[in-house]
């Protein structure tokens, strides 16, 4: 459809009802992951490495079996041998071999008949270790003598003499750079570093498995994608994956960091081995900080050329990341395909390392890799704006990415909205309000190309003429609601006439999960297309009662009419109607949907922020802050805010606070959030947000992922915002209050 | 015939071409003539890559269409969050 085609006139699409999950929330009724108990379970407890790097020699449980209540064990040696690739590297992070990769990774896992018993005994395990030389700084990784993670572990694309902990290498780009470059009035080249950081999920990692010896199971479990946790449970304990019922409860937070397992195979692993019985486990927030996706950390060279109006010449970056002890987990592709994507640039290049460390085995969060990548290259286009005194938003303007403009990438864009943020921020009344003393202003663009992915769907009619849809994709930012709108819409039903069911992974094909801000673009778009089927049957049953052909029918208003006056004077036939006399007019009337569907419209955004730094300590307090993103089309405007200011917020967060420290030993040494610091409601001002709508040819409504975008341009934002206020740029995350003190005193 | 876009980094793979031509009408035919062309490809598209039709990004979307006209460009597989 063409983008002009698209209609505006809807009557429930862009409105704001009730969240369906509201009442169950606000009164404790929401079963989360942690919430699922079942008869004569049992609960599992954990025992973790406390050391970065450490071959195991020797693991004794006889005093640990002899505990009152101990029903089972694992270690590896209960898990099928012979995995390869990413299969091997979940098992070997659910539960480490011959060495233990990282602090924090599990060794062994007990199941008793209580939480405590289950404590108790895995500190009556006894092991033995062999400390081994670790590394957990991504520049330090990637020294020749640094000590080496994996050997062999090089992918076909490293080039012949690198070290072995750089697992994986890309370069990419167009133009030529040197001509690029020298057409420039001022070219500068920096280099930025960003700390990993924790999605910060309220909820801990909870599950419970079950599993008999005959090889069929059930899971119970918080998740982002409860199709993910199947084939990746199935694969670790060598089971067929249709055999593996699971079931995802209510989700509090996710941001990527539940599209994957960690833990969980192991409570499957103790179930087969205590006779079936269902097995509990749930994280405890240290083991969340400790053992499961922080996002990767990453050293990033960035060089710019700019003349003197602002037109950039030409770009290039080198960024260098670690996902941890596991290849392929840093997010550096993603990372460098966003990093210049907001610009139109003449002539670009783009380098990355993939690097090891003795680090958890990092995970998505929040447009993987584009939040660095914003931090690196929105810093060094401000840090040229003040060099040559040019407005930051005017030299976005003039350079800024467009249709049919050639992406930083290679692919040409599609229509996208990035201009329209710009210029929507510029004219927010935050602009004019005049800056104090300590004050700093600071404006930053992002980018999250969006995905759509493999769906499945169904909608079925109730006699009384209300409508279910089930769907695969976890409801982790509202998309039950959005889902119910688009029913509505659709059909020409009220609102509270749809019921939103996520469901297991017995009653549709495969759904990728919750992830790539997807899931209003795909499920939704799946949902339409079922409605729509259901629609041809509706109509169809109406035709057999009046004795018309079908196509002489159209739907609306939530009925079949007679399309003009040849085909008949028929009342309208209602959904209730319809629904109602289903049973004998042909049966249960249903639509289903699956494909895998490409072609998500992009989304970029802009941030505009106000800070105020104290001289004294180096706190920074943030003002206002302003979020522009393109949505495509705000399907629950509320839930499009919700996102827009829920990424400001963990952006914030990892611009002044958040990071993974270790100590000399490898430890993590802040794993809790008393030390691994969170924004907090009294941190923040209430953020505002303008939804821009430049609609996404490629959905039926113009939807266009929103929950990513947002997360990557406070990092730069605020960045400026502090420079702008202090005078002084740091490019090392986070902008913690000792740097800003220390940065501050040495100026003094 | 098609024209795909290949990233830098897969020059030591194809004799140093950026741009291969191939007759193909959907984007998993497209990848399988890649390898068949190039057969040190093959963990490298096996592994996860993204492709972009006409400014689209459709990752794993392997039957949709392309056509002689089509811009095709194969990017680092990308994950979301």
């Amino acid at each position: 459809m063409a983008k002009d085609e698209l209609s505006n006139n809807f009557k429930y699409i862009g409105t704001r009802p009730n969240r369906p999950d509201g009442l169950d929330k606000v009164t404790g009724r929401a079963k989360y992951g942690a919430d699922f108990n079942v008869p004569n379970m049992l609960h599992a407890a954990v025992l973790r490495s406390p050391h970065a790097h450490a071959r195991i020699i020797k693991i004794d449980t006889s005093k640990a079996e002899a505990l009152s209540g101990v029903k089972a064990f694992v270690t590896r040696a209960d898990f099928p041998d012979g995995l390869k690739g990413e299969n091997f590297y979940l098992q070997e992070n659910t539960i480490a071999g011959d060495r233990a990769l990282y602090d924090g990774h599990a060794v062994a896992a007990v199941a008793a008949t209580s939480a405590l018993a289950a404590k108790d005994a895995i500190k009556l395990i006894e092991i033995e270790y062999e400390l081994l030389p670790h590394v957990t700084d991504v520049d330090e990784a990637m020294k020749p003598d640094a000590p080496v993670i994996r050997e062999g572990a090089q992918d076909h694309s490293v080039p012949e003499g690198l070290p072995p902990n750089i697992v994986s290498y890309m370069d990419f780009g167009h133009g030529d750079l040197e001509v690029g470059f020298s057409d420039a009035d001022l070219v500068m080249e920096k280099t930025y570093k960003t700390e990993a950081a924790h999605q910060g999920y309220i909820e801990p990692h909870a599950c419970v498995g079950q599993l008999g010896q005959d090889g069929k199971g059930e899971m119970w479990i918080c998740t982002q994608g409860q199709w993910f946790i199947r084939k990746m449970c199935a694969s670790v304990l060598g089971l067929e994956a249709s055999q593996l019922r699971v079931t995802p409860s209510e989700i509090g937070g996710g941001f990527g960091g539940k599209t994957t397992i960690f833990s969980e195979a192991l409570s499957l692993a103790l179930s087969r081995k205590a006779g079936g019985r269902p097995v509990k486990l749930v994280m405890t927030r240290s083991e969340v900080l400790r053992a499961t996706g922080p996002t990767a950390s990453a050293s990033m060279d960035v060089k710019i050329g700019m003349k003197k109006n602002g037109k950039m010449t030409a770009a290039s970056a080198v960024f260098r990341m670690q996902g941890g002890a596991f290849p392929g987990m840093a997010p550096t592709g993603m990372a460098l395909e966003c990093a210049f994507a907001n610009y139109q640039l003449p002539a670009v290049h783009h380098t990355g390392y993939d690097v090891l460390s003795n680090r958890p085995k990092s995970a998505a969060y929040r447009a993987p890799g584009s939040p660095m990548a914003a931090f690196a290259v929105e810093s060094l286009v401000d840090e040229l704006c003040r060099e040559l005194n040019l407005d930051p938003i005017d030299v976005r303007l003039l350079n800024g990415s467009k249709e049919g403009s050639k992406s930083s990438f290679g692919p040409t864009f599609r229509r996208i909205g990035l201009i329209e943020t710009l210029e929507a921020a510029k004219s927010h009344p935050n602009l004019d309000v005049e800056l104090g003393p300590n004050q700093g202003r600071g404006i930053a663009s992002g980018y999250w190309m969006n995905h759509g992915g493999e769906t499945s769907i169904s909608m079925a009619l109730g006699e009384d003429g209300t409508v279910t849809l089930s769907i695969g994709t976890p409801d982790i930012g509202g998309s039950r609601a959005s889902m119910a709108l688009m029913v509505s819409e659709t059909l020409g039903i009220p609102y509270e006439d749809v019921r939103v069911n996520v469901v297991e992974t017995g009653s549709l094909g495969v759904n990728e999960p919750t992830h790539g801000s997807r899931a209003t673009f795909a499920t939704g778009k799946a949902a339409v297309e079922a409605c729509n089927g259901a629609i041809k049957e509706m109509c169809r049953r109406a035709a057999d009662k009046w004795g018309i052909d079908p196509e002489a029918i159209d739907w609306f208003d939530g009925a079949a009419h007679p399309s003009g006056p040849n085909a008949g004077d028929f009342p309208p036939m209602t959904i209730k109607e319809i629904g109602r006399r289903m049973g004998r007019t042909g049966g249960p009337i249903s639509g289903h949907h699956a494909t895998t569907y490409g072609g998500a419209g992009e989304s970029f955004g802009t941030h505009v922020v106000d800070v105020e730094v104290d001289p004294e300590t180096g706190r920074t307090t943030i003002l206002r802050y302003l979020v522009v993103q393109d949505a495509g089309r705000a399907i629950h405007p509320s839930y499009v805010e919700g996102q827009f200011q829920g990424g400001a917020a963990q952006g914030i967060g990892w611009a002044l606070n958040e990071e993974y420290i270790y100590g000399d030993d490898g430890r993590l040494q802040n794993a809790g959030f008393l030390d691994y610091r969170v924004p907090v409601a009294s941190d923040l001002p209430m953020i505002d947000t303008i939804i821009v709508e430049v609609p996404s040819d490629n959905h039926p409504f113009g939807v266009r992922g929103v929950g990513e975008t947002g997360i990557a341009p406070p990092l730069p934002a605020i960045a400026n915002a502090i420079a702008d206020a202090t005078g002084k740029r740091l490019r090392h995350l986070p902008i913690s209050p000792p740097k800003v003190l220390k940065a501050i005193k040495e100026s003094s | 015939m098609a024209e795909v876009n290949l990233w830098s980094g897969l020059r030591q793979f194809t004799d140093g071409e950026l741009v291969v031509n191939v007759k193909a009408d959907t984007v998993g035919k497209m990848l399988d003539e890649l390898i068949s062309i190039y057969p040190n490809l093959e963990p490298i598209i096996e592994a996860g890559v993204s492709v972009a039709v006409d400014g689209e990004m459709v990752a794993g979307a392997d039957h949709t269409p392309i056509k002689p006209e089509s811009e095709i460009f194969l990017l680092q597989q990308f994950k979301g969050g």
